[in-house]
């Protein structure tokens, strides 16, 4: 089964407000999805109905093919979750606090002291496993919830904003841990955050939340293509273009526009495709090419163009 | 029911280490006792055994007792009136403080289980574990249950203790526990322990804080309370019969806080009120 996660108009709704709305989503396995919106768009609540933590008022979602209102048991004995704070018990020893959560996920009692050992030393903790987590930094503390979520070797790891309080370099250390348990463990990886980079970083795919709406899903470079048209290449010419130059893209129909910007020519092409038709002409013109390189729009461009056309839509500020 | 027994037994031995860990849980419990069941009868009992004060203020009490019922009355008929007012000090004045104490531990510990867990921001991730919600309130219910019995047992053996040898010099022979007592170790505080931990979950679901639940849920404490005055008033003297027919009243309150705090401690209803 290639589909890990399956919503089909999943909604939850508190009282009056609509938390999660008509949610459609689909997740395969071995990837790294991001769950894009800003505080209070609904991903935390999501994350919730996934895990079986809250019960949908409309739709389903299926995760490992179990029905997460039905069999969420069984949903959480295959899932791991990174909560937002990272939910220790600070008078207890890391090493404690994982021997309590490895039981509760079913870790065989035989296999527990070792597994809990094999996590702390694998996430740098070792040395001081036996101490009470009270006195860890925040970074420790982020290192243990994540070992936490590895306990039962779960297939499906959700993050919820997992660098949110965390420093430069912490954050980096998580940002690596996910990318590894991603690409070289093949898990699969659901990232809640409002960190684009971070997103941009480590996801193959994007979903972004709005007011508890799905705005738009796929990969950055799909959503890109979709939000706009053409497709802007830059040139290293060394040096401004000649008139012969200008001339032959001024002719060609697929250069939608062209400038020159710090000593190199952009042009906008109508398609990926066609950018060695562009080439030859430059070439043929007797241009000398040092480099050429489309331009990737960044998905935080991504993510503010689809929350402006959001915002036209419904008239206001998305 | 499938109930997972390691997990049960895991959050139970969690909470009581959180309990442990924690000076301002476990201080009540220690001092409470120490005053009720230790140094409150300890001078009681001692203090007109070695400072006697005069057979008239003696016999005031004695007179007093001449409104209790007959089941309080037959063993005093051939004691002094020292005797008889230890006999009385001993067996009947402190029982209702007594009640206290398995009461308190109940409380405390249940409040410090479910809405200490709140506090301390660890609840979320452990909703997130496969455990069930009937598996997670066992496990936590449990953690209050048994050091309240175990505290029910022991404190009783600690009162008879000292009583017994309090009072000796003056009674020359072991005088405790009373009749009532049975029942009431027994009986009555098992109920009291359910009835404070049903109403401290309730409690706990709607509270945010350790020291919210336990103000809230102290109200349980009020029909000890009464029972108290009731005794000293002579209002209501604490036979075994009454002890048994107030523990039914209180087993069947207790049992249905207990079902109610069980049918409301759902992840649900929990999550929302992080």
């Amino acid at each position: 089964m290639d589909e890990v996660i399956v919503t089909q108009g999943l909604t939850r709704r508190f009282g009056d407000k609509v938390a999660v709305d008509a949610l459609d989503l689909r997740v395969t396995r071995g990837e790294v999805f991001g769950f894009l919106g800003p505080n209070g768009a609904g991903k935390t609540t999501t994350v919730r109905l996934l895990n079986g933590l809250l019960t949908p008022s409309a739709g389903h979602a299926r995760v490992f093919g179990y029905d997460v209102a039905r069999d969420a048991t069984e949903v959480r004995r295959r899932t791991g979750v990174l909560t937002e704070s990272p939910s220790l018990y600070e008078n207890l020893s890391a090493y404690d606090n994982l021997a309590f959560f490895g039981t509760l996920y079913g870790v065989p009692e035989e296999r527990l002291p070792e597994r809990c050992r094999q996590l702390l030393d694998e996430f740098g903790l070792a040395e001081r496993g036996d101490d009470q987590v009270g006195g860890y930094s925040k970074g420790m503390r982020q290192r243990l919830a994540i070992a936490r979520t590895l306990l039962h070797d779960p297939q499906l790891i959700f993050f919820d904003e997992p660098t949110a309080a965390l420093d430069p370099t912490a954050a980096r250390m998580v940002r690596d841990l996910i990318s590894r348990l991603a690409v070289r463990e093949g898990r699969t990886v659901f990232l809640c955050t409002h960190n684009l980079t971070e997103a941009q970083e480590l996801c193959s795919r994007v979903g972004v939340i709005a007011q508890g709406s799905l705005r738009a899903i796929g990969a950055p470079s799909d959503l890109a293509r979709r939000l706009w048209q053409g497709l802007w290449v830059e040139f290293d010419l060394r040096g401004a273009p000649s008139d012969a130059v200008i001339a032959a893209l001024d002719g060609l129909p697929v250069v939608h526009q062209h400038s020159l910007e710090q000593g190199r020519l952009l042009a906008e092409l109508e398609a990926e495709e066609h950018i060695p038709e562009v080439v030859a002409a430059i070439v043929a013109a007797r241009g000398r090419i040092y480099s050429v390189a489309p331009r990737q729009h960044s998905l935080e461009e991504i993510y503010f163009e689809i929350e402006a056309q959001n915002g036209a839509q419904t008239g206001g500020v998305a | 029911m499938n109930l997972n027994r390691p997990a049960i037994r895991a959050i139970m031995l969690k909470d009581l280490r959180q309990v442990t860990q924690n000076k301002m849980v476990w201080m009540p419990m220690v001092i409470l006792p120490l005053i009720l069941l230790v140094i409150m009868p300890l001078a009681m009992v001692l203090l007109p055994t070695y400072f006697p004060t005069s057979d008239a203020d003696m016999q005031e009490v004695i007179t007093m007792l001449d409104r209790a019922p007959e089941f309080m009355r037959a063993p005093l008929a051939d004691m002094t009136p020292l005797q008889a007012y230890v006999y009385v000090a001993g067996n009947y004045m402190f029982a209702p403080m007594f009640l206290i104490v398995p009461l308190m531990v109940a409380s405390v510990i249940s409040a410090d289980s479910f809405a200490g867990e709140k506090e301390r921001k660890t609840l979320e991730a452990l909703l997130y574990t496969p455990v069930t919600d009937m598996e997670l309130f066992l496990g936590k219910v449990l953690a209050a249950l048994v050091p309240a019995l175990v505290i029910d047992l022991l404190s009783f053996v600690l009162y008879a203790v000292v009583v017994n040898a309090a009072g000796y010099r003056a009674m020359g022979r072991l005088f405790f526990p009373a009749p009532t007592w049975w029942p009431m170790v027994f009986w009555l505080a098992p109920a009291l322990i359910a009835a404070a931990l049903g109403a401290t979950v309730l409690v706990s679901s709607k509270s945010k804080s350790f020291m919210q639940t336990q103000q809230i849920s102290g109200v349980v404490v009020l029909p000890v309370v009464a029972l108290m005055l009731g005794q000293v008033t002579g209002l209501l003297f604490l036979s075994p019969g009454l002890v048994l027919l107030i523990g039914l009243v209180v087993w069947v309150v207790g049992l249905g806080l207990v079902w109610i705090g069980a049918r409301t401690f759902q992840r649900g209803e929990l999550i929302a009120r992080i």
